[in-house]
């Protein structure tokens, strides 16, 4: 087995009742790499990266993350799911728990670490992305781009081995997209490994380093960013890049 | 004598207060139980069986439909009678207001239960919470915190409620200064302004904290 290999997908499908969501996906995700996933609305991306750690139960196929089996409602799956990080488009902090509180839950509960250890990891990355001050703050007090990064540190705190990032702007304001995004791509640049399923063309030009369009449950395109937005292989693609830009 | 002479000639202002204590004690020992209960019904009203939800919503419906008071001409003169168990008019009031308490308090907890967003339940299993540390720290604090206001607003409207007990012979509060205007009808005829008054401020005095309390709690928890 190839250590570098973090997330291995293979024949993956889903069935909503009578609707394929996802007919057949493979997909290999490597140490370091950053994986943008893009695609129409409905096309299946969001609900591949919830499979990814088990949040759906899937109907063929199989999950692995670094050889091991991710199985919906399986007892392992709390396991795999703390090397797994994943932010949501509408933040999911804990309301009742302040900014810190909320970062520490997973490793002072989850992995049992020391608290003070815990405690200084916390705030170093909330320095990093900006929340220092905010660290005492009720997520109710702060702005959907703080929310944001405050959900992201959350996730990164338990040193995950990859992290999923879905639609995480899409219920922010321009300016706060911005801030968001610089984290992200702040993570990129150190090395995180991370899949990304965003709107947002010109910040998946930047973070990524493979591009996947996705439509109808299936890849449709694969290629480096440069490939794909410039000189795509597929009709598909070049039709979906179109509805994002404008001319009179 | 003047009105408010009554309140505090013999032991007249005693007798009131021990009349609301038997408001208190039928409040305190029914909400207790409701509360118990209650959440009971709520958890069962978000199974998935759906024989279990229908039996809930019929129980509930029945409840809230009757007034009070039918209920405890039910349980009190018919089920006394049809059954020939000498019911307390105390232990009918508590039964009543029990079921009803039940009822209200379970669609509340059923409320509170639905009403935390899908995305909180995944959020937590996605830091690798399990299902025990996910209701622990995560679902039922949350619960909880939508709960509180609404139990003490239902708290406060099943004290209030209580008066209804009177009418079935139970001497709480409202029966007790009834019987000393009755029986100061003639020396002093305007009593019963000082004497309601004087309840007005008993009922005033336990419920008015309550509300207060609520009103904090769910300014603080929003």
């Amino acid at each position: 087995m190839n250590e570098d290999i973090v997330i291995e997908v293979k024949g993956l499908k889903k069935v909503f009742g009578e609707n394929v969501i996802i007919n057949g996906i493979d997909l290999t995700v490597r140490k370091g790499e950053t994986v943008v996933l893009i695609g129409p609305s409905g096309c299946g991306k969001s609900t591949l990266l919830r499979c990814l750690n088990g949040l759906e139960p899937i109907q063929g196929g199989s999950v692995f993350l670094h050889g091991e089996p991710v199985e919906y409602g399986k007892r392992s799956l709390n396991k795999i799911r703390q090397k797994i990080g994943m932010v949501f488009q509408d933040y999911g902090l804990f309301p009742h728990m302040t900014v810190l509180d909320n970062v520490m839950l997973a490793p002072l509960k989850v992995q049992k670490r020391p608290k003070d250890e815990v405690k200084t990891e916390a705030m170093a990355l909330l320095e990093r992305v900006g929340l220092g001050d905010k660290a005492k703050s009720y997520p109710s007090q702060l702005s959907g781009g703080q929310q944001q990064r405050a959900a992201i540190v959350r996730s990164l705190v338990v040193n995950p081995d990859i992290m999923l990032l879905d639609e995480i702007t899409a219920a922010l304001d321009p300016e706060m997209v911005h801030e968001v995004l610089n984290v992200v791509l702040d993570l990129a640049k150190n090395g995180s490994t991370m899949i990304i399923v965003t709107h947002e063309m010109a910040f998946a030009e930047a973070v990524a380093d493979r591009v996947i369009l996705m439509d109808g449950g299936v890849i449709v395109e694969e290629n480096p960013p440069q490939k794909f937005f410039h000189d795509a292989d597929t009709e598909r693609a070049k039709k979906f890049l179109s509805t994002f830009s404008y001319s009179k | 004598m003047r009105g408010y002479e009554v309140l505090f000639a013999g032991n007249n202002f005693l007798r009131l207060l021990g009349g609301l204590w038997v408001t208190i004690r039928i409040s305190l020992i029914s909400i207790g139980i409701s509360l118990v209960l209650g959440v009971l019904l709520g958890a069962a009203m978000t199974v998935r069986n759906r024989a279990v939800r229908a039996i809930c919503k019929i129980y509930l419906e029945v409840v809230r439909i009757m007034p009070q008071l039918v209920w405890l001409f039910i349980v009190f003169f018919g089920i006394t009678r049809s059954t020939g168990i000498n019911l307390s008019g105390e232990a009918a009031a508590m039964i009543v207001f029990t079921i009803w308490g039940t009822a209200e308090m379970g669609d509340l907890v059923r409320g509170a239960f639905i009403s935390i967003p899908k995305h909180q339940y995944e959020s937590g299993l996605a830091l690798g919470l399990g299902k025990a540390q996910l209701y622990g720290y995560v679902i039922i604090p949350q619960t909880i915190r939508r709960l509180t206001p609404n139990i003490i607003n239902l708290s406060t409207r099943m004290i209030k409620t209580t008066a209804l007990v009177s009418l079935i012979g139970v001497t709480e509060v409202l029966k007790v200064g009834k019987q000393i205007i009755d029986a100061n009808r003639y020396d002093a005829p305007d009593a019963a302004l000082w004497v309601y008054a004087a309840i007005f401020f008993m009922y005033f005095i336990i419920c008015f904290p309550l509300s207060v309390f609520s009103k904090k709690l769910s300014d603080k928890f929003r």
